[in-house]
């Protein structure tokens, strides 16, 4: 069985991620700043992936959902934190685990309500309407003054470190991974092959669409809440199509469906958003080209080793 | 040939003197002064951050052909936002960590300033913004500065130019619920019209980056306004003065610096004739110093500057002449002395910082004739 050894995984990872905190005052803080930003694709597309790569859906809002964990975090932070009048060692390890699960809750509600009614749809429709909700939420957060409004909201403390972006991601492909391989998880990935063979042998597909995109919303929310305490300042504009464009870029040069495909892709997007940034305008011009060869050369995802079993379709 | 054998080798002799010498002279010249820049160089607003960048890179080239500031030359250490959230963070942990600039001259669009400025105020690296005009932007911490006039200071202008100038009794206003800029300046300006009994008869939004406005403007239009306020960047603005043209709408429109653009006529042509708006520099301006600025910033890059370069040209020259006067390249004294900067002579003005770290000058009113932008004249804070 692989649960106990991807178990060792997760704790050996949490460990080295605790150690190499410790000590993150010696790291310089861009790079700091970048793992991070590392730390926090592995989550969105860890968590994508499991919605669009193994269950099969084609979810353009997860920018959407990020936002509304983002928001929400953010808001029991700035918020509540002040009043509290405990050490700021207490918030960072108290209160923000807890915004954090606090911005994945609220944004797996929106990821059930949003889904519920329109997981009975398939394929593209799916995709409209999941693009539809992304563009609702930042317009609502635009006209919501509470939260800053179209200006953004301001003072979010720091509390983001290497230990919770990393335990996050690694937390993220723990669930994914364990789900996958549990007798239950057989049936995402049946839902993915073939809706109508696994409908016809008696798995409720709806309610498997349900649970992937409910677990995907979730890890999208917390991501967005370690998002809103890495930068500080949170705007409604950097949540839009193009983030969800972002992510679901991650899932497939990853391989739909590949956990460390995914995963490497996520890493080298973001360190090569990095180096490129010196070259300009030539940056997209450069990522653009590198993707359309990428797919020409290795539809099947840039770093495939194994190939699953092939699919019906 | 003996001849030309000799002047070989003496040009040999001479370039290996020059060679050493010039090795000797890097050697011994201090370090230069390093000041870091964030701005939009690529996306969506990318004209926004390149015009500010070509009138700082202008003044860093000025200012070293004049043998630099305290006897050290100075270094412009530039990373581009992509206009994009998310990015200035990161970008500004990269300039006072990595660079280690001693200031930072950064984003003219607020809600990027906003993001990576707090960034540079927690390591007490002063910021001086272009073109940031939103009020809470300098709120944010002492170490934050800006060279521009605010979003409240526009408005408030707009509305004063309305009633005095155009004799407005009654105005319509279309305002972009998805920027911050836009709101502020249709709050400031409401503020000032019940001041001066002006009446508004239509309010209306848009969201940037919308194509068609003719819903909003046809209503807009059935309320009959004296003038328009649509506070808005050019991109929309274009369009909405070509369909508001188009509808039948005469009256003039009113908007904010975003106008200023050479995008504004090309989308409008025409129809944007007529409109008004103020900017933080006029081409018109006849001052010696403006003149001898658009001249060589023309032969320097072969366009005509926006307002936005010579924000970029001033901010960049405030920070050096901040350094100068407080005889010290340290953060903390480049802090100090720019919170004391009375009348600075600028491009776009004289510049005065007061106590909320905001540039106190006067703003130019121009009107479009012809597809020009003609200066019509200036009104003091």
């Amino acid at each position: 069985m692989v649960l106990p050894k991807s178990q060792l995984w997760l704790v050996v990872v949490l460990l080295v991620a605790g150690g190499v905190s410790a000590f993150s005052g010696r790291i310089d803080p861009y790079v700091l700043d970048v793992a991070m930003g590392v730390g926090i694709a592995i989550t969105q597309a860890s968590s994508l992936n499991l919605i669009n790569g193994f269950t099969g859906q084609f979810s353009l809002g997860h920018a959407g959902f990020m936002a509304v964990g983002a928001y929400s975090s953010a808001m029991l932070t700035t918020t509540l934190g002040p009043k509290l009048g405990v050490s700021t060692a207490v918030l960072q390890w108290v209160l923000f685990p807890a915004s954090l699960l606090l911005g994945g809750l609220v944004a797996a509600l929106a990821g059930l309500a949003v889904g519920a009614p329109s997981l009975r749809l398939k394929g593209d429709y799916l995709a409209i309407v999941t693009l539809g909700f992304g563009e609702i939420i930042k317009v609502i957060l635009q006209n919501v003054d509470a939260v800053g409004g179209a200006r953004g909201l301001v003072g979010i403390p720091d509390y983001t470190n290497l230990f919770w972006t990393f335990s996050v991601a690694a937390v993220t492909v723990y669930v994914v991974w364990g789900l996958l391989n549990s007798t239950y998880g057989r049936g995402f990935l049946a839902v993915a092959d073939d809706e109508v063979a696994a409908e016809a042998m008696g798995l409720n597909t709806t309610r498997y669409k349900i649970t992937a995109f409910v677990v995907g919303s979730f890890f999208a929310g917390v991501a967005g809440g370690l998002y809103a305490h890495l930068k500080g300042y949170l705007n409604p504009g950097g949540f839009d199509f193009n983030k969800s464009i972002e992510i679901v870029v991650m899932v497939i040069l990853g391989g739909m469906g590949r956990h460390v495909g995914v995963i490497i892709a996520a890493i080298v997007l973001v360190v090569l958003n990095e180096t490129l940034r010196s070259f300009g305008e030539y940056r997209m011009i450069l990522y653009s080209l590198l993707l359309i060869v990428l797919m020409l050369t290795r539809p099947q995802g840039l770093f495939t080793w194994t190939r699953r079993k092939p699919s019906a379709a | 040939m003996n001849g030309s054998r000799r002047s070989f080798l003496g040009r040999g002799v001479a370039l290996g003197a020059v060679a050493v010498l010039g090795t000797y002279a890097a050697w011994a010249a201090p370090e230069p002064i390093r000041i870091g820049e964030f701005s939009s160089l690529t996306g969506r607003e990318a004209g926004l951050g390149q015009y500010t960048h070509m009138g700082v890179v202008m003044a860093l080239e000025e200012i070293n052909a004049a043998g630099g500031v305290n006897g050290r030359l100075v270094e412009v250490i530039a990373e581009d936002t992509q206009s994009k959230a998310g990015e200035s963070a990161t970008v500004v942990r990269k300039l006072t960590t990595r660079s280690r600039v001693v200031a930072i001259i950064g984003e003219g669009a607020s809600g990027r300033c906003l993001e990576g400025a707090p960034i540079a105020q927690r390591a007490g690296i002063p910021v001086v913004s272009p073109a940031a005009t939103n009020p809470k932007v300098t709120e944010l911490g002492d170490c934050i500065f800006r060279v521009c006039f605010t979003d409240p200071f526009q408005g408030t202008v707009m509305a004063k130019f309305a009633h005095e100038t155009l004799h407005a009794k009654r105005v319509g206003v279309l305002s972009d619920v998805a920027s911050p800029y836009s709101l502020g300046l249709a709050e400031f300006f409401r503020q000032r019209c019940r001041v001066d009994g002006i009446e508004i008869v239509g309010e209306q939004r848009f969201s940037g980056g919308d194509k068609d406005f003719r819903a909003q403007l046809t209503a807009l239009k059935a309320s009959k306004p004296d003038a328009l306020f649509v506070p808005s960047y050019y991109g929309d603005a274009g369009l909405i003065l070509l369909q508001a043209r188009q509808l039948g709408i005469t009256v003039p429109i009113l908007g904010g610096d975003g106008f200023e653009a050479p995008e504004l006529v090309q989308v409008a042509g025409a129809a944007a004739d007529g409109s008004y708006f103020p900017v933080h520099f006029s081409l018109a301006d006849t001052s010696p110093r403006s003149r001898g600025f658009v001249e060589r910033f023309t032969k320097r890059w072969g366009k005509a500057p926006t307002g936005v370069s010579a924000l970029g040209y001033d901010a960049l020259n405030l920070i050096v002449d901040a350094i100068r006067r407080g005889g010290s390249a340290e953060p903390k004294a480049i802090r100090g002395a720019l919170a004391l900067t009375t009348s600075f002579d600028g491009v776009t003005g004289r510049i005065s910082i007061d106590s909320e770290r905001n540039a106190r000058k006067p703003a130019s009113i121009v009107r479009v004739e012809a597809g020009q932008f003609r200066f019509l004249q200036a009104v003091a804070p």
